[in-house]
């Protein structure tokens, strides 16, 4: 990687970062559930769902550790809400079990499209861990998707909780797609996906779904999204919450 | 490495045989596909090794106790690297290690040709009676490689390695 020059350079890393910070932010939300979900299997499958995002988080930090020099477990604890890049969406409060399963169905289904196209990202920085993430997330989408259904179709209380959960989630979702001036160079040059024409392909799968679930769409999304380095006060709340061990004693060695 | 020993790649996967995964011990790291490659050159041992779920808590000990084997052989230099590519897959794990999985209790994964997703249509094989008249209890289990399943014919639940 040492010839890119420093545009490039700094463009995959912002892009890197993104990817890692998107995984651990919604991986530490999922932990949230670990000994309080609804029923026992859910504590385990959520857990379980918690470590893969975990584990599909240090594989790009990795990435960009290699790229940067940067010490993954650094950028993690030590580095303030603003200096992250993970979308609004995954930030928010854990909310009930209707708003978590439909949020990680969302995202799931968007990390899918993504990856099948970061796969064959001519850059290996890229494609190697999308390859090996692509595989796991597929049990993911389809814990959430049958999720989605069994409680969109459920009871009229089930029901009406997906469609709140639909209508607080669905604004967020334009952020997932939407154009970033500092990665944008990597999109001329074909290393990585236009949000754009994903988010296309992301409606087409999610879509019918959802509506095939008994579930209305709020209407269009919001296409002028927040700057991925925008955030709400959930963040701040999330990291105070995950940092505290590691800031409680810098030097402590694990 | 000690004057007039000769470290072969033969010996290192020999060696690498009887490393076994933590979290399975009745088989090896190398039956289960996860030792990809072995390199000697002059007084450095390089072996490359992939994780199964990306997410696995026993890479560490994987590649601690792949390095003490190898350092025990007489190697001082040994580097384990891990690689992504290509991506493990359970197809990689060899008709011997099936085997043993199944003796464990743990259904081995079906072979998929690398379309996961194939694997959902079908059932999982009790690894006690060899009944296919199996349910899914949890896509999840107790480690990420694991799903949970009841056997409707003996009446046992049991767990079965995931295809990935």
């Amino acid at each position: 990687m040492d010839d890119l020059n420093k545009e490039t350079h700094t463009a995959i890393a912002h892009y890197l970062t993104a990817l890692a910070d998107d995984e651990l932010v919604l991986a530490h939300r999922d932990s949230e559930w670990t000994g309080h979900a609804p029923i026992l299997e859910e504590d385990i499958a959520f857990s379980n769902i918690a470590q893969d995002e975990m584990g599909h988080a240090l594989l790009w930090y990795n990435q960009l550790s290699g790229l940067t020099g940067l010490d993954p477990d650094r950028l993690v604890f030590f580095r303030e809400a603003s200096e992250f890049r993970n979308v609004q969406m995954v930030e928010l409060p854990k909310g009930d079990w209707a708003f978590t399963i439909l949020r990680q169905y969302l995202f799931d289904a968007y990390e899918l499209v993504q990856l099948k196209w970061l796969e064959r990202s001519p850059l290996p920085i890229l494609a190697d861990p999308a390859a090996k993430i692509r595989r796991e997330e597929i049990y993911h989408f389809r814990h959430t998707g049958a999720w989605t259904q069994r409680l969109g179709m459920g009871t009229g209380e089930s029901n009406r909780r997906m469609q709140r959960a639909l209508d607080e989630l669905w604004p967020f979702a334009g952020q997932l797609f939407s154009r970033n001036e500092s990665t944008w160079p990597l999109v001329i040059a074909g290393t990585i996906p236009d949000p754009v024409d994903q988010w296309s392909e992301w409606q087409t799968l999610v879509v019918p779904f959802l509506t095939g679930s008994g579930l209305k769409l709020p209407g269009e999304i919001n296409s002028i999204a927040a700057e991925r380095t925008h955030h709400t006060d959930h963040l701040s709340d999330l990291l105070l919450d995950l940092q505290e061990v590691a800031r409680s004693d810098p030097e402590a060695s694990w | 490495m000690e004057r007039g020993l000769c470290l072969t790649t033969s010996l290192i996967w020999k060696a690498l045989e009887e490393v076994k995964d933590p979290e399975i011990p009745v088989v090896s790291l190398v039956e289960m596909g996860i030792v990809r490659e072995v390199a000697v050159d002059d007084q450095v041992v390089v072996i490359m090794i992939t994780p199964t779920f990306a997410g696995c808590p026993a890479l560490q000990v994987m590649i601690n106790d792949v390095e003490a084997r190898i350092r025990q052989l007489g190697a001082e230099d040994v580097k384990v690297e891990v690689v992504l590519a290509p991506p493990w897959s359970s197809d990689w794990i060899t008709p011997e290690a099936r085997v043993k999985l199944k003796s464990f209790g743990l259904a081995p994964p079906p072979v998929h040709g690398g379309r996961v997703e194939m694997t959902f249509f079908e059932v999982a094989v009790c690894p006690y009676c060899d009944s296919k008249n199996t349910v899914v209890k949890n896509d999840f289990g107790p480690t990420l490689c694991r799903s949970i399943h009841y056997c409707q014919q003996c009446r046992q639940p049991f767990e079965q390695f995931k295809a990935l």
